[in-house]
């Protein structure tokens, strides 16, 4: 296998953009992402595209093609992934393949998600389909109330509070405040957090990540075309993915998703490294308690502990490991297609030093932690900075 | 509103009778029912089984932001039982105030209505849970 860099990225503004249409969001990710990697446009030679729901939510499906089109890139072949909430990640992973192969030298991969033209119900609706159809959602199941099932367990077997939890939302709204991009720049304190309406009890709407319009685009290049073509790369070092069973009930322990944890192994075999390593991740926090079990199932804290951590500040900007500068799904936004990619965007920004006011200091190897559903996807991808 | 209620639902016993399956080499259960069990792979005896719909809540949660066409039902209690058999499953948890579920509660499975996506449109049932009666 071809080692593969990012060249360049970019992304829309995340948000409520009813006057932005789905294509338009694309556009606009797309042409900063070409731009940012030096190119025209006609080096390119294949599109991975990454959409979740955008059939139920907006009536489009067919969303790579439109990508391709909407960003002049017509005739290369263009392939739309989906995997839930992790569209996005899974999109960037086969643009890596399609050149760690051999098969192309450059290629794009873009995630996208126009949510906010639905309602509410409709919205979680669509998401749910992320889950178990007739196991779990026939019953009244929900997005949040699968996660609240996670929380609930974890609470009992840890001792981890609805503070620890709220804890990661204010963190990650403080966050965003440096990030231009994102959906809310307002400061949250935990006790909003904990005042706020409940949604699936123990979790309140302010532990939940938002509906979110937007885009990301990422390029990619083998990593011997990067090095001449410029000096403002950023190494793909691993990149792994694992599943799980579809329906909560099916799983061995709620309190953890082993797909993380086997694709988080997988990643740091692949690079070399260990969890004490990573210097900055942004994690799949589409609610509070997702991002407790991330960063136990990740490694940077011990089964159990990511919420007293979270409590502490270990992962606040000053923080020992500082987790989702962007803002992260909950503060950034979720446009669900999309968020994969954004990851990928925010740690290459960290790793280039174009991070702003949330830019981690010599930050050299960076991870980014995408999940599909409730968990029955992971993908985990780390990239370094050249030495 | 939903045009016709597909012949694989009406066909699904497990959503009215909890029926799934008990492989007989190892004495694992599975619901819902599985053909092959995923322990003892070919050397597997896999056999249909009724379970008692008794059980005790593992986790739960309440609904208060429903989807399309439960609405109605908010605020609803969620839960995973484990039957006593051993086997998981997601259902509700009715005939119960919300505010008082706690874990471990033994329930029970009732045939319930879970819902309607019209006035006039097809009503599906299956499996919901209630405390048992002591």
């Amino acid at each position: 296998m071809r080692k593969v860099a990012v060249v360049g990225v970019g992304m829309s503004k995340f948000g409520e953009l009813w006057d932005v249409s789905l294509r338009d969001l694309v556009v606009q990710a797309g042409v900063e992402a070409i731009k940012d990697a030096h190119l025209e446009g006609s080096e390119i030679q294949a599109l991975y595209g990454g959409t979740m729901a955008s059939g139920r939510l907006v009536g489009q499906e067919h969303v790579a093609a439109l990508i391709a089109d909407a960003m002049g890139l017509n005739p290369i072949p263009a392939t739309r992934v989906e995997g839930a909430c992790a569209s996005g990640g899974l999109a960037f992973r086969n643009a890596y393949f399609a050149i760690a192969s051999g098969a192309y030298n450059v290629v794009v991969a873009g995630g996208v998600e126009k949510m906010t033209d639905a309602t509410t119900a409709e919205a979680v609706t669509a998401l749910g389909g992320a889950g178990d159809q007739e196991w779990e959602l026939l019953h009244g199941a929900t997005f949040p109330g699968l996660y609240a099932l996670m929380a609930r367990r974890h609470m009992i077997e840890y001792g981890t509070t609805e503070e620890m939890m709220a804890a990661a939302a204010a963190k990650n709204h403080h966050n965003a405040t440096f990030n231009k991009y994102a959906q809310f720049k307002e400061k949250i304190t935990i006790e909003d957090v904990l005042k706020s309406k409940k949604v699936a009890d123990p979790l309140k709407v302010l532990d939940c990540s938002p509906i979110t319009d937007g885009a990301a685009v990422a390029v990619l290049m083998d990593l011997e075309t990067a090095k001449k073509h410029t000096d403002n790369y950023v190494e793909i070092v691993a990149s792994a993915q694992a599943s799980d069973t579809l329906a909560l009930h099916d799983r061995k322990s709620l309190t953890e998703l082993r797909a993380a944890q086997v694709a988080a192994k997988e990643a740091y075999k692949q690079a070399g490294i260990t969890p004490e390593d990573i210097d900055v991740a942004e994690v799949h926090d589409c609610f509070t308690i997702a991002e407790i079990m991330a960063i136990e199932d990740l490694g940077f804290f011990p089964k159990g502990k990511g919420g007293q951590a979270t409590l502490d500040g270990e992962t606040a900007l000053n923080g020992r490991i500082p987790i989702n500068t962007s803002g992260g799904l909950k503060a950034c936004g979720h446009p669900v297609g999309a968020t994969g990619i954004k990851q990928i965007v925010e740690i290459t920004w960290q790793l280039r030093g174009q991070a702003e006011g949330r830019q981690v200091k010599d930050a050299q190897y960076g991870l980014t932690h995408n999940v599909g559903g409730s968990g029955a996807t992971c993908v985990v991808h780390i990239l370094k900075k050249p030495n | 509103m939903k045009p016709g209620l597909p012949l694989l639902w009406r066909k699904t016993r497990e959503r009215y009778n909890l029926i799934g399956t008990k492989c007989e080499t190892c004495g694992t259960y599975y619901i819902p029912e599985r053909k092959i069990c995923a322990k003892c792979r070919r050397k597997g005896k896999v056999a249909p089984y009724t379970f008692s719909g008794r059980g005790k809540i593992y986790s739960y949660t309440v609904i208060r932001v429903a989807p399309e066409d439960y609405e109605f039902f908010v605020p609803y209690v969620l839960a995973i039982i484990q039957l006593e058999e051993g086997a998981y499953i997601t259902g509700q948890v009715v005939d119960v105030n919300p505010e008082s579920v706690q874990i471990g509660q033994e329930v029970e499975m009732v045939f319930r209505k879970i819902h309607d996506d019209h006035p006039e449109g097809l009503i599906t049932y299956g499996y919901k849970f209630r405390p048992i009666l002591k």
